[in-house]
Protein backbone atom coordinates (compact mmCIF):
# COMPACT_ATOMS: atom_id res chain seq x y z
CA UNK A 1 0.00 0.00 0.00
CA UNK A 2 1.67 3.47 -1.14
CA UNK A 3 1.43 6.34 0.78
CA UNK A 4 0.62 9.84 -1.12
CA UNK A 5 3.12 12.40 -0.54
CA UNK A 6 2.36 15.73 -1.48
CA UNK A 7 4.40 18.91 -1.85
CA UNK A 8 3.06 22.35 -0.27
CA UNK A 9 5.59 24.46 -0.69
CA UNK A 10 8.51 24.27 1.99
CA UNK A 11 6.92 21.08 3.63
CA UNK A 12 5.95 17.33 2.78
CA UNK A 13 2.69 15.96 3.82
CA UNK A 14 2.44 12.19 4.26
CA UNK A 15 -1.31 11.41 4.60
CA UNK A 16 -1.36 7.82 5.82
CA UNK A 17 -4.62 6.31 4.21
CA UNK A 18 -5.14 2.63 5.72
CA UNK A 19 -3.24 0.16 8.60
CA UNK A 20 0.57 -0.21 6.71
CA UNK A 21 2.21 -3.86 7.53
CA UNK A 22 5.55 -3.80 8.78
CA UNK A 23 7.15 -4.01 5.26
CA UNK A 24 4.90 -1.12 3.97
CA UNK A 25 6.22 0.96 6.87
CA UNK A 26 9.45 0.36 6.04
CA UNK A 27 9.26 1.25 3.05
CA UNK A 28 7.21 4.73 3.28
CA UNK A 29 10.06 5.62 5.91
CA UNK A 30 12.73 5.10 3.29
CA UNK A 31 10.88 6.80 0.17
CA UNK A 32 9.94 9.88 2.79
CA UNK A 33 13.93 10.62 3.86
CA UNK A 34 14.64 10.20 0.49
CA UNK A 35 12.12 12.76 -1.04
CA UNK A 36 12.86 15.18 1.44
CA UNK A 37 16.71 15.80 0.66
CA UNK A 38 15.59 15.27 -3.19
CA UNK A 39 13.01 18.01 -2.76
CA UNK A 40 15.05 20.26 -0.35
CA UNK A 41 12.09 20.33 2.26
CA UNK A 42 12.28 21.74 5.61
CA UNK A 43 9.08 19.88 6.85
CA UNK A 44 7.26 17.39 6.53
CA UNK A 45 3.86 15.94 8.24
CA UNK A 46 3.05 12.58 8.68
CA UNK A 47 -1.19 12.18 9.03
CA UNK A 48 -2.26 9.05 10.70
CA UNK A 49 -5.99 10.01 11.38
CA UNK A 50 -6.93 6.62 10.88
CA UNK A 51 -5.14 4.55 12.06
CA UNK A 52 -7.01 2.99 15.00
CA UNK A 53 -3.70 0.92 15.95
CA UNK A 54 0.25 1.84 16.67
CA UNK A 55 2.29 -1.27 17.81
CA UNK A 56 5.61 -1.14 18.78
CA UNK A 57 6.80 -1.20 15.27
CA UNK A 58 4.90 1.46 13.51
CA UNK A 59 5.66 3.91 16.94
CA UNK A 60 9.76 2.92 16.48
CA UNK A 61 9.41 3.32 13.15
CA UNK A 62 8.11 6.83 12.76
CA UNK A 63 10.53 8.03 15.89
CA UNK A 64 13.28 6.57 13.57
CA UNK A 65 11.27 8.16 10.53
CA UNK A 66 11.71 11.59 12.15
CA UNK A 67 15.01 10.74 13.54
CA UNK A 68 16.88 10.76 10.25
CA UNK A 69 14.42 13.03 8.35
CA UNK A 70 16.38 15.67 11.49
CA UNK A 71 19.36 14.62 10.41
CA UNK A 72 19.07 15.58 6.78
CA UNK A 73 17.92 18.89 7.63
CA UNK A 74 14.35 18.80 8.35
CA UNK A 75 11.95 18.70 11.13
CA UNK A 76 8.76 16.25 11.55
CA UNK A 77 5.59 16.79 13.52
CA UNK A 78 3.17 13.51 13.80
CA UNK A 79 -0.49 14.90 13.47
CA UNK A 80 -3.81 13.26 14.80
CA UNK A 81 -3.04 10.71 17.12
CA UNK A 82 -6.52 9.45 18.25
CA UNK A 83 -7.05 9.67 21.50
CA UNK A 84 -7.37 5.86 22.54
CA UNK A 85 -4.56 5.15 20.51
CA UNK A 86 -2.30 7.72 22.65
CA UNK A 87 -3.98 6.19 25.92
CA UNK A 88 -2.82 3.04 24.66
CA UNK A 89 0.42 3.44 23.57
CA UNK A 90 1.44 5.24 26.73
CA UNK A 91 0.55 2.22 29.03
CA UNK A 92 1.78 0.25 26.85
CA UNK A 93 5.24 2.08 26.87
CA UNK A 94 5.27 3.15 23.10
CA UNK A 95 7.05 6.58 23.20
CA UNK A 96 7.46 9.19 20.82
CA UNK A 97 9.93 10.80 22.22
CA UNK A 98 12.27 13.80 21.02
CA UNK A 99 9.36 13.79 17.93
CA UNK A 100 6.70 16.64 17.13
CA UNK A 101 2.94 16.27 17.82
CA UNK A 102 0.25 18.01 16.86
CA UNK A 103 -3.81 17.76 16.75
CA UNK A 104 -4.42 17.66 12.86
CA UNK A 105 -3.24 18.95 9.60
CA UNK A 106 -3.57 22.27 10.67
CA UNK A 107 -1.70 22.35 13.68
CA UNK A 108 0.77 20.63 12.16
CA UNK A 109 1.53 23.21 9.53
CA UNK A 110 1.22 26.21 12.20
CA UNK A 111 3.92 24.13 14.34
CA UNK A 112 6.30 23.35 11.03
CA UNK A 113 5.66 27.12 10.93
CA UNK A 114 6.89 27.84 14.12
CA UNK A 115 9.79 25.67 14.26
CA UNK A 116 11.44 25.93 11.48
CA UNK A 117 11.05 29.75 10.72
CA UNK B 1 -39.17 -30.36 59.19
CA UNK B 2 -40.12 -32.12 62.43
CA UNK B 3 -41.33 -36.49 63.26
CA UNK B 4 -45.08 -35.80 62.39
CA UNK B 5 -44.76 -33.60 59.73
CA UNK B 6 -42.29 -36.26 57.88
CA UNK B 7 -44.75 -38.90 58.34
CA UNK B 8 -47.58 -37.50 56.98
CA UNK B 9 -45.44 -36.38 53.97
CA UNK B 10 -44.64 -40.62 54.03
CA UNK B 11 -48.25 -41.61 53.92
CA UNK B 12 -49.90 -39.33 51.00
CA UNK B 13 -47.56 -38.15 48.20
CA UNK B 14 -45.73 -34.89 48.90
CA UNK B 15 -47.08 -33.05 46.40
CA UNK B 16 -50.66 -33.70 46.13
CA UNK B 17 -50.74 -33.01 49.93
CA UNK B 18 -48.62 -29.90 50.02
CA UNK B 19 -51.13 -28.82 47.00
CA UNK B 20 -54.15 -29.17 49.02
CA UNK B 21 -53.03 -27.91 52.06
CA UNK B 22 -51.93 -24.56 50.26
CA UNK B 23 -55.32 -24.19 48.47
CA UNK B 24 -56.78 -24.47 52.15
CA UNK B 25 -54.79 -22.04 53.34
CA UNK B 26 -55.06 -19.56 50.21
CA UNK B 27 -58.59 -19.97 50.71
CA UNK B 28 -58.53 -19.47 54.49
CA UNK B 29 -56.35 -16.25 53.67
CA UNK B 30 -58.98 -14.86 51.40
CA UNK B 31 -61.60 -15.35 53.71
CA UNK B 32 -59.81 -13.49 56.50
CA UNK B 33 -58.37 -10.89 54.57
CA UNK B 34 -60.23 -7.68 56.09
CA UNK B 35 -58.81 -8.90 59.48
CA UNK B 36 -55.62 -10.02 59.00
CA UNK B 37 -54.99 -6.65 56.87
CA UNK B 38 -56.20 -5.04 59.48
CA UNK B 39 -54.08 -6.73 62.28
CA UNK B 40 -50.81 -6.69 59.95
CA UNK B 41 -51.32 -2.86 59.52
CA UNK B 42 -51.70 -2.07 63.32
CA UNK B 43 -48.06 -3.94 64.15
CA UNK B 44 -46.76 -1.78 61.47
CA UNK B 45 -47.68 1.53 63.59
CA UNK B 46 -46.78 -0.16 66.28
CA UNK B 47 -43.25 -1.34 65.94
CA UNK B 48 -43.23 2.52 64.05
CA UNK B 49 -41.96 1.27 60.62
CA UNK B 50 -42.47 2.81 57.52
CA UNK B 51 -42.32 6.54 59.46
CA UNK B 52 -41.59 8.17 56.37
CA UNK B 53 -45.57 7.49 54.73
CA UNK B 54 -48.92 8.30 56.34
CA UNK B 55 -51.38 5.73 57.37
CA UNK B 56 -53.48 5.51 54.44
CA UNK B 57 -50.14 5.04 52.35
CA UNK B 58 -49.18 2.15 54.61
CA UNK B 59 -52.33 0.58 54.53
CA UNK B 60 -52.85 1.29 50.74
CA UNK B 61 -49.72 -0.53 50.10
CA UNK B 62 -50.07 -3.40 52.98
CA UNK B 63 -53.05 -4.28 51.05
CA UNK B 64 -51.39 -4.80 47.64
CA UNK B 65 -48.52 -6.52 49.05
CA UNK B 66 -51.33 -8.70 51.23
CA UNK B 67 -52.82 -9.73 47.79
CA UNK B 68 -49.66 -9.97 45.97
CA UNK B 69 -48.71 -12.37 48.71
CA UNK B 70 -51.58 -14.63 48.58
CA UNK B 71 -51.40 -14.18 45.07
CA UNK B 72 -47.70 -15.85 45.01
CA UNK B 73 -48.64 -18.38 47.97
CA UNK B 74 -51.69 -19.92 44.94
CA UNK B 75 -49.47 -19.77 42.24
CA UNK B 76 -45.96 -20.73 43.63
CA UNK B 77 -44.76 -17.97 40.94
CA UNK B 78 -42.87 -15.24 42.70
CA UNK B 79 -42.76 -13.00 39.33
CA UNK B 80 -45.27 -10.76 40.04
CA UNK B 81 -44.78 -10.05 43.53
CA UNK B 82 -41.09 -9.32 42.80
CA UNK B 83 -41.91 -6.77 39.75
CA UNK B 84 -44.49 -5.35 42.53
CA UNK B 85 -41.37 -5.43 45.11
CA UNK B 86 -39.01 -3.70 43.03
CA UNK B 87 -41.86 -0.91 41.93
CA UNK B 88 -42.54 -0.41 45.65
CA UNK B 89 -39.32 0.18 46.17
CA UNK B 90 -38.02 2.59 43.62
CA UNK B 91 -41.48 4.34 44.79
CA UNK B 92 -40.18 4.43 48.65
CA UNK B 93 -36.48 4.23 48.55
CA UNK B 94 -36.23 8.01 47.37
CA UNK B 95 -38.80 8.89 50.88
CA UNK B 96 -35.73 7.51 52.89
CA UNK B 97 -37.50 4.00 53.61
CA UNK B 98 -34.58 1.69 55.15
CA UNK B 99 -33.71 -1.59 54.11
CA UNK B 100 -34.55 -2.90 58.06
CA UNK B 101 -38.15 -1.40 58.00
CA UNK B 102 -39.00 -3.38 54.40
CA UNK B 103 -37.60 -6.42 55.78
CA UNK B 104 -39.44 -5.87 58.99
CA UNK B 105 -43.23 -5.25 57.62
CA UNK B 106 -42.85 -8.35 55.36
CA UNK B 107 -41.55 -10.45 58.29
CA UNK B 108 -44.40 -9.06 60.42
CA UNK B 109 -47.11 -10.02 57.82
CA UNK B 110 -45.39 -13.60 57.65
CA UNK B 111 -45.86 -13.68 62.07
CA UNK B 112 -49.55 -12.54 61.26
CA UNK B 113 -50.88 -14.82 58.91
CA UNK B 114 -49.19 -17.73 60.90
CA UNK B 115 -50.92 -16.47 64.18
CA UNK B 116 -53.63 -16.99 61.93
CA UNK B 117 -53.15 -20.38 61.25
CA UNK B 118 -52.69 -21.25 64.52
CA UNK B 119 -55.96 -19.58 65.84
CA UNK B 120 -57.60 -21.43 63.22
CA UNK B 121 -56.06 -24.83 63.36
CA UNK B 122 -54.91 -25.03 67.59
CA UNK B 123 -57.04 -27.75 68.10
CA UNK B 124 -55.75 -30.10 65.80
CA UNK B 125 -52.20 -30.19 66.26
CA UNK B 126 -51.11 -32.84 63.46
CA UNK B 127 -53.35 -30.48 60.79
CA UNK B 128 -51.12 -27.31 62.10
CA UNK B 129 -47.83 -29.18 61.48
CA UNK B 130 -48.56 -29.78 57.59
CA UNK B 131 -50.16 -26.70 56.91
CA UNK B 132 -47.02 -24.78 58.49
CA UNK B 133 -45.14 -27.27 56.25
CA UNK B 134 -46.89 -25.67 53.51
CA UNK B 135 -46.66 -22.27 54.81
CA UNK B 136 -42.84 -21.47 55.64
CA UNK B 137 -41.04 -22.81 52.70
CA UNK B 138 -43.25 -20.20 50.45
CA UNK B 139 -43.47 -17.60 53.44
CA UNK B 140 -39.79 -17.63 53.27
CA UNK B 141 -39.36 -17.57 49.57
CA UNK B 142 -41.37 -14.67 50.03
CA UNK B 143 -39.36 -12.49 52.16
CA UNK B 144 -36.89 -13.28 50.67
CA UNK B 145 -37.86 -11.82 47.32
CA UNK B 146 -39.09 -9.12 48.55
CA UNK B 147 -35.97 -8.24 50.57
CA UNK B 148 -33.61 -8.97 47.65
CA UNK B 149 -35.45 -6.93 45.08
CA UNK B 150 -35.55 -4.27 47.82
CA UNK B 151 -31.96 -4.23 48.58
CA UNK B 152 -30.83 -4.76 44.72
CA UNK B 153 -33.30 -1.70 43.66
CA UNK B 154 -31.48 0.22 46.02
CA UNK B 155 -27.61 -0.99 45.35
CA UNK B 156 -29.16 -0.14 41.57
CA UNK B 157 -29.57 4.02 42.55
CA UNK B 158 -26.59 3.98 44.58
CA UNK B 159 -24.34 3.19 41.55
CA UNK B 160 -26.32 5.40 39.39
CA UNK B 161 -25.66 8.41 42.26
CA UNK B 162 -22.01 6.72 42.24
CA UNK B 163 -21.41 7.44 38.25
CA UNK B 164 -23.46 10.62 38.45
CA UNK B 165 -20.77 12.45 41.43
CA UNK B 166 -17.47 10.43 39.54
CA UNK B 167 -18.79 12.51 36.20
CA UNK B 168 -19.41 15.93 37.81
CA UNK B 169 -16.27 15.56 39.96
CA UNK B 170 -13.71 16.27 37.26
CA UNK B 171 -15.38 18.66 35.11
CA UNK B 172 -12.94 19.51 31.83
CA UNK B 173 -13.21 23.25 31.85
CA UNK B 174 -12.37 25.75 29.10
CA UNK B 175 -11.21 29.10 29.77
CA UNK B 176 -10.34 30.48 26.59
CA UNK B 177 -9.70 29.42 23.75
CA UNK B 178 -7.17 26.19 23.42
CA UNK B 179 -6.94 26.41 26.95
CA UNK B 180 -8.25 23.58 29.46
CA UNK B 181 -8.35 23.19 33.06
CA UNK B 182 -8.98 20.04 35.04
CA UNK B 183 -9.22 20.50 38.84
CA UNK B 184 -8.98 17.06 40.51
CA UNK B 185 -10.59 16.84 43.51
CA UNK B 186 -10.65 14.56 46.21
CA UNK B 187 -8.89 10.38 46.20
CA UNK B 188 -7.82 9.30 42.77
CA UNK B 189 -8.55 5.60 42.15
CA UNK B 190 -7.34 3.32 39.45
CA UNK B 191 -10.81 3.60 38.03
CA UNK B 192 -11.06 7.41 38.32
CA UNK B 193 -8.01 8.14 36.83
CA UNK B 194 -8.45 6.04 33.88
CA UNK B 195 -11.95 7.28 33.39
CA UNK B 196 -9.89 11.04 33.96
CA UNK B 197 -7.65 10.39 31.33
CA UNK B 198 -10.43 9.42 28.72
CA UNK B 199 -12.38 12.76 29.18
CA UNK B 200 -9.43 14.86 29.60
CA UNK B 201 -8.04 12.92 25.97
CA UNK B 202 -11.70 13.52 24.36
CA UNK B 203 -11.67 17.08 25.26
CA UNK B 204 -8.51 18.23 24.03
CA UNK B 205 -9.85 17.29 20.39
CA UNK B 206 -12.85 18.38 20.48
CA UNK B 207 -11.89 21.94 22.23
CA UNK B 208 -8.59 21.64 19.68
CA UNK B 209 -6.82 22.56 23.05
CA UNK B 210 -3.39 23.75 22.90
CA UNK B 211 -2.44 23.77 26.97
CA UNK B 212 -4.38 22.11 29.74
CA UNK B 213 -3.73 23.27 33.08
CA UNK B 214 -4.16 20.43 35.92
CA UNK B 215 -5.00 21.48 39.40
CA UNK B 216 -4.43 18.98 42.01
CA UNK B 217 -4.47 21.19 44.68
CA UNK B 218 -7.81 18.77 46.18
CA UNK B 219 -6.02 15.68 46.16
CA UNK B 220 -4.42 14.51 49.52
CA UNK B 221 -2.74 11.87 48.70
CA UNK B 222 -1.37 10.15 45.54
CA UNK B 223 0.33 6.33 45.53
CA UNK B 224 2.49 5.12 42.84
CA UNK B 225 -0.17 3.99 40.69
CA UNK B 226 -1.81 6.55 40.06
CA UNK B 227 1.46 9.41 39.72
CA UNK B 228 2.28 7.06 37.12
CA UNK B 229 -0.91 7.41 35.18
CA UNK B 230 -0.36 11.30 35.85
CA UNK B 231 2.86 10.63 34.00
CA UNK B 232 0.99 8.62 31.12
CA UNK B 233 -1.58 11.42 31.10
CA UNK B 234 0.83 14.06 30.53
CA UNK B 235 2.29 12.05 27.64
CA UNK B 236 -0.86 11.06 25.73
CA UNK B 237 -1.69 14.39 26.13
CA UNK B 238 1.66 15.45 24.23
CA UNK B 239 0.81 13.11 21.71
CA UNK B 240 -2.65 14.97 20.63
CA UNK B 241 -0.42 18.18 20.41
CA UNK B 242 -1.66 19.86 24.04
CA UNK B 243 0.99 20.87 26.72
CA UNK B 244 0.32 19.68 30.09
CA UNK B 245 0.86 22.23 32.91
CA UNK B 246 0.36 20.50 36.59
CA UNK B 247 -0.06 22.91 38.94
CA UNK B 248 -0.82 22.91 43.24
CA UNK B 249 1.41 19.69 44.17
CA UNK B 250 1.31 19.85 47.73
CA UNK B 251 4.92 19.32 49.61
CA UNK B 252 3.21 15.70 50.75
CA UNK B 253 2.97 14.99 46.49
CA UNK B 254 6.50 16.50 45.71
CA UNK B 255 7.90 14.43 48.48
CA UNK B 256 6.30 11.17 46.74
CA UNK B 257 7.15 11.63 43.75
CA UNK B 258 10.68 12.31 44.91
CA UNK B 259 10.42 9.35 46.86
CA UNK B 260 9.01 6.90 43.81
CA UNK B 261 11.21 8.58 41.31
CA UNK B 262 8.34 9.74 38.56
CA UNK B 263 10.14 10.82 35.67
CA UNK B 264 9.77 14.72 36.24
CA UNK B 265 11.64 15.97 33.32
CA UNK B 266 8.19 15.05 31.22
CA UNK B 267 6.28 17.05 33.67
CA UNK B 268 5.59 20.79 33.62
CA UNK B 269 4.70 22.40 36.82
CA UNK B 270 3.59 25.36 38.22
CA UNK B 271 2.94 25.99 42.18
CA UNK B 272 -0.49 26.89 42.40
CA UNK B 273 -3.29 27.29 39.46
CA UNK B 274 -2.74 31.46 38.73
CA UNK B 275 0.64 31.12 38.02
CA UNK B 276 -0.58 27.50 36.04
CA UNK B 277 -3.02 29.95 33.64
CA UNK B 278 -0.20 32.58 33.54
CA UNK B 279 2.25 29.96 32.02
CA UNK B 280 -0.78 28.67 29.95
CA UNK B 281 -1.22 31.99 28.59
CA UNK B 282 2.86 32.58 27.91
CA UNK B 283 2.41 29.41 25.99
CA UNK B 284 -0.33 30.43 23.92
CA UNK B 285 1.10 34.22 23.48
CA UNK B 286 -1.89 35.20 25.29
CA UNK B 287 -1.43 39.06 26.41
CA UNK B 288 -3.33 39.89 29.85
CA UNK B 289 -3.53 43.32 30.24
CA UNK B 290 -4.13 45.10 32.90
CA UNK B 291 -7.89 46.55 33.67
CA UNK B 292 -8.22 44.81 30.24
CA UNK B 293 -9.74 41.76 28.00
CA UNK B 294 -7.02 39.34 27.05
CA UNK B 295 -6.21 39.13 23.37
CA UNK B 296 -4.33 37.07 21.04
CA UNK B 297 -1.43 39.12 19.22
CA UNK B 298 -2.21 40.40 15.54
Amino acid sequence: MEVPVLKQGPYLIASIQSALNDADLVHFRDALVEKVGRLRSRGVIVDVTVLDVMDSFATRTLRDLAHMIRLRGAETVIVGIQPEVAFAMVQLGLSLAGVGTALDLEEGLSFLDQTTA
Amino acid sequence: MNESGAQLQGAAPAGETETVLLRELVSLLRRNRTQNREEWARRITQAQLLTAMSQEEVFAEATTVYDNYVEALETGTLEALDAYARDLSERIIPRGVETHEVIGIVLLLRDVLARSLFAKYQTDFALLNRILDAYEPAANRIANTVAVGFVQERERIIREQQEAIRELSTPVLQVRERLLILPIIGAIDPQRARQLTEQLLSAIRTNRAKVVVIGITGVAAIDNNVANHLVQTVEASRLLGATVIVTGLSPRIAQILVTIGVDLTKMNTVGDLQGGIEEAERLLAYKVVPGGTASAPA
